[in-house]
């Protein structure tokens, strides 16, 4: 069950009352997205991306399953109706690429589309050859971004990267990294390679990345991609006990996982959040989060303090 | 893979519970009514050991092992490779091991001189672990709350191949060098895929994962006193 749906079934009468009325008005965002989503920059280029885009880790890996498959159109026909651009995938999703693939095709490849892909193998030499199947998979003539998976062989797939960016084959390059692992071999290449953007978990609990990473995205004008902003879906789970606190309402929030969003989106070096789901409801709530005010760094100080006191 | 100590099994949990139980629905309508026929088969072969018939005979242990690598040529063919690998790349990785394990039980049947084992205790639980993986193990749907399309039956289906394979082994040594050799290596595979289904099941919540922990559990127990 996703996150957002307990929250609607828990609490008081007073905020069942109030899911119910979110998720009705959720329903009518297709109309309300006329309103655009904000954007932030991407320093290497000035282009504008909203700041909630679409990840693809579980989400999307529905196999054989048309059922599911079916489903997941849906979320991307919902995700571009909202405004979205950037969806992300990776090698390592399983059948994530080809279920993106079939959705775009099936959309008649949106132009708003911004594909964010990954490379993931230790072999150096698979790497293009990768590249190219996950490009096969999406059916785009060339990806807008190509990151280095969890940093892995990055000493080797990254040259390749910035080989395809200076030959016009590719936008912008990356890297990743997912639950706190390896930060300071991140802020190595982020200190020393001349990539776009950086790719790293942050959230209302895992905030280790404001100390350094965050900082140094700023000062190195490097783009930052918020993945697991809700701890795949663990930190609403735990949040959906409780009431939402007062201060929710300050900027917009009407469920738990729009909190989560625009803490992460909230803070200035973020470019952007992938939140993943396979629910259309759940994908309007989410990029209902890219509406409206964000918070500002007190209340995002008072956001993180709230909820960890939980 | 580095900071290794960081990962959980819930790391890699790549595909929601859901997809994965309706994999099992595919696999009954790809293979219905077909999939019924090793199940079937293994319960006329059970009631034949069980009521003795069969005892100490090698024929039908053969039998048996003929029929096991066929189940797990089945897994192979109709879950492995075309349901599970497009949503589990680990799939890819694990298909040498299935057909490591028929090669093992096609040699096992060749190679002859099975004798039924002497323990009373072991023969009990290896027919107490194959009547529970052919009757009972695909009735779980129906303690999940799942419907019973989804049921995982033996042959089609690796949880309760793996758990029969291992009732199967119990039953029987094989009175030859090389037999006893093949026979130790023939519990790598069904004891493997326990041990990863298990974990793969107990991330997703479900309390399925214990069947299959404690049936190799349980098989290896039983075990112990006369060797694998």
């Amino acid at each position: 069950m996703h996150p957002n749906r307990i929250m609607q079934d828990a609490g008081s009468p007073r905020l069942r009352r109030r899911a119910l009325i979110g998720a009705a008005l959720a329903g009518l965002l297709p109309a309300a997205g006329a309103v655009p989503p904000l954007t932030r920059r991407i320093p290497s280029s000035g282009e504008a991306l909203p700041i909630v885009g679409l990840g693809s880790w579980i989400t999307f890996n529905v196999g054989q399953d048309l059922q599911a498959r079916a489903q997941c159109v849906e979320v991307v026909r919902a995700f571009f109706g909202a405004g979205g651009r950037m969806i992300d995938s990776s090698p390592m999703y399983g059948s994530s690429q080809p279920t993106i693939g079939f959705a775009l095709a099936q959309l008649g490849m949106p132009k708003a589309l911004f594909s964010a892909e990954k490379v993931w193998t230790g072999d150096a030499a698979r790497g293009a050859l990768q590249i190219e199947a996950s490009r096969a998979y999406w059916g785009v003539p060339r990806f807008d971004l190509l990151q280095v998976h969890n940093l892995l062989a990055w000493e080797q797939q990254l040259p390749l990267l910035l080989q395809m960016k200076a030959e016009g084959r590719l936008r912008y390059v990356g890297i990743t990294t997912s639950e706190g692992r390896r930060h300071a071999e991140i802020e190595q290449v982020m200190r020393t390679r001349p990539i776009d953007f950086v790719q790293l978990s942050y959230n209302l609990l895992d905030r280790e990345a404001e100390q350094r990473l965050l900082p140094l995205a700023q000062e190195r004008g490097i783009a930052v991609i918020v993945n697991r902003p809700f701890r795949e879906g663990a930190l609403l789970r735990q949040l959906a006990r409780h009431p939402l606190p007062g201060w929710a309402a300050e900027i917009d929030c009407r469920y738990w996982a729009q909190v989560a969003l625009k803490f992460a989106i909230g803070h200035p070096a973020v470019t952007c959040a992938i939140p993943a789901t396979s629910q259309v409801a759940h994908l309007q709530q989410n990029m209902a989060a890219a509406r409206g005010p964000l918070p500002d760094a007190a209340l995002r100080q008072r956001m993180a303090r709230d909820v960890a006191a939980l | 893979m580095s900071e290794w100590w960081t990962y959980t099994p819930a790391d890699f949990l790549m595909f929601a519970p859901r997809i994965y139980w309706r994999l099992f629905d595919a696999l009954n309508r790809q293979t219905w009514p077909a999939a019924l026929l090793a199940p079937a088969a293994g319960v006329a072969w059970l009631l034949w050991v069980a009521r003795g018939v069969a005892r100490p005979g090698a024929a039908a242990a053969r039998l048996a092992a003929v029929g096991l690598a066929l189940a797990w040529t089945a897994s192979g063919l109709l879950f492995l490779r075309p349901l599970l690998a497009p949503i589990h790349w680990l799939a890819e990785w694990i298909a040498p091991v299935f057909v490591l394990q028929v090669l093992l039980l096609t040699a096992l049947a060749a190679t002859g001189g099975l004798q039924a084992t002497a323990s009373t205790r072991r023969r009990r639980t290896g027919l107490g672990l194959l009547g529970y993986a052919l009757l009972l193990h695909p009735l779980w749907p129906l303690l999940d709350g799942r419907p019973l399309t989804q049921a995982e039956t033996f042959g089609p289906a690796p949880d309760p191949t793996a758990l029969a394979t291992l009732g199967v082994l119990l039953l029987w040594h094989s009175g030859t060098p090389v037999g006893r050799l093949l026979g130790r290596f023939a519990w790598g595979p069904p004891l493997a895929w326990c041990a990863l289904s298990a974990a793969t099941l107990w991330t997703m919540g479900s309390a399925q994962g214990w069947a299959l922990a404690g049936g190799a559990a349980l098989a290896l127990a039983a075990a112990r006193r006369h060797g694998l």
